[in-house]
């Protein structure tokens, strides 16, 4: 690891101020995704702010929904009464990533900010255009193609974004709140908080350097069932190769882009009363076929039709 | 950076290299060997400890993060003189081959058995709202960060079974 300096921050607006005047720095909560990456110098900061001990870690009810802290941990999260009694989507999504260890240390905020498990972003020997820009997409023409996004990629990047959390907050309408090195802050919504990788795949989000989440906020549960659905390489603690989220009527799915992907055209069809498979065929209709990725795009549509149907039966995740 | 976390019951300070991680501190410079580093990528669990009761995986954790940290390894659940229960459930039911994975693993048993005590939910679960019944399905699911190369898993479960059945 090569060295960098650390400070743990006293309050958010320092913490943030820290971070903006300093092009090296970086936020550290959990450390789960960052210090892994550090490891395999793919991460180089040179400072490292902790704001694992600001107070953003508890629960409140807000008009008839939920605001969530951004250094609350996923495990505490996905435990809190008030999230399993009124976001059974989001409680299964968390405790459908990771491990109970990294999920007593990974936080709300961090989990939205985690990097692609791209094996080529991972491979420092091959070149990657988030990694290094420029230097090319080795997943292109690569040999792994489980993780490829299938919806909104670009010649520049085909990895996907790995959280199953961000998904199910997709499809409930959650959104971030920030704080902005001029000590303002902003809210906006999850779907639009991550960036499609176009000619930057190295920006991966809509944040201002220094913009710290402070909380996710949660709108009213839904009316309609709320699903999570994975599927993976094996039973548990790895990544999905395609994941569906449904509470009532939205619809949103993991794995499939360099963003959580929101589901339109599958809630239209569904709104227009199209049964579950022909509403997850008008979605898989417009994903990006190439000569690999079609197994994937038949997975994600049985899976997004199977989660949809589900959710008419029952209101648990 | 200095940095005072309790280990064991003892307070420990320590100056050392901001990049030392928690698992680097306890083996390197406390003399703790127990803990194991395994991947070194919190893929194996090998270095399980708890941290304020809390199980992690303290190879992905930076000492410097836990100053005033209350911190549990496998030298402090238990001695060869006085098991903990998991310890010795462990032996009895022949819980490992190599031994390597063994400490991360009871570690990891003694985190998830309060984890599971407390209510909290797993993948597996038909309802996540609903309460926590420590099948095998869910054993092996809650434990599936860590990693046992010699495969004892079935003597892994029935181990963490025992205890279970007898905290129950």
């Amino acid at each position: 690891m090569r060295p960098f300096t650390y400070e743990r921050a006293a309050d958010a607006l320092s913490a943030v101020k820290a971070v903006a005047e300093n092009p090296g720095a970086k936020f550290l909560a959990g450390g789960t995704n960052l210090l892994d990456l550090m490891k395999l110098d793919i991460e180089r900061p040179t400072h490292l702010v902790d704001v694992g001990r600001l107070p953003f870690a508890g629960v409140e009810d807000v008009n008839g929904g939920l605001r969530v802290g951004g250094a609350m941990v996923n495990s505490k999260l996905a435990a809190h009464p008030r999230v399993r009694e009124l976001y059974p989507v989001l409680v299964r999504a968390l405790v459908s990533g990771a491990s109970g260890q990294l999920r007593n240390k990974a936080t709300t905020a961090g989990n939205l900010l985690q990097r692609t498990r791209c094996a080529y972003f991972y491979d420092t020997t091959k070149p990657c255009n988030k990694r290094q820009p420029g230097s090319g997409c080795s997943a292109l023409e690569g040999v792994h193609g489980a993780h490829d996004a299938i919806f909104g990629a670009s010649k520049a990047c085909i990895a996907s974004h790995p959280s199953d959390m961000a998904v199910a907050l997709t499809a409930l309408g959650a959104s971030v709140e920030t704080l902005t090195p001029t000590g303002a802050s902003r809210t906006l919504a999850v779907q639009d908080l991550h960036r499609l990788p176009g000619d930057t795949p190295q920006v991966e989000t809509d944040l201002a350097p220094g913009e710290l989440i402070t909380a996710v906020l949660l709108p009213p549960p839904p009316e309609g069932g709320q699903v999570y659905r994975k599927v993976r390489g094996r039973a548990s603690y790895a990544h999905g190769i395609a994941s569906v989220a449904v509470a009532g009527g939205r619809v949103a799915l993991g794995a499939v882009a360099h963003k959580p992907w929101r589901a339109a055209h599958i809630e239209d069809a569904l709104a227009a009363g199209a049964s579950p498979a022909e509403a997850a065929e008008a979605e898989m209709a417009k994903a990006d076929r190439s000569d690999r990725n079609a197994l994937k795009i038949a997975l994600v549509g049985r899976l997004a039709a199977a989660a949809i149907e589900e959710s008419k039966t029952r209101r648990v995740a | 950076m200095k940095t005072t976390i309790t280990v064991n019951g003892l307070a420990r300070t320590l100056d050392v290299d901001s990049r030392t991680t928690l698992l680097d501190a306890l083996r390197e410079h406390l003399g703790l060997i127990g803990s194991k580093k395994g991947c070194d990528h919190g893929q194996c669990g090998a270095c399980t400890v708890l941290v304020n009761g809390a199980r992690i995986n303290s190879c992905l954790s930076l000492l410097a993060m836990h100053d005033g940290d209350q911190v549990t390894t496998i030298e402090g659940l238990g001695s060869a003189d006085n098991l903990h229960p998991v310890q010795q459930a462990f032996l009895e039911n022949d819980a490992f081959q190599c031994g390597y994975c063994t400490p991360g693993q009871i570690c990891s048993t003694v985190g998830m058995l309060q984890e599971a005590a407390d209510g909290w939910p797993s993948q597996v679960m038909e309802d996540v709202a609903g309460l926590v019944d420590l099948t095998e399905a869910e054993i092996r699911e809650r434990m599936s960060g860590n990693i046992c190369r010699c495969s004892a898993y079935p003597q892994i479960v029935a181990a963490i079974r025992s205890v279970a059945g007898d905290a129950a």
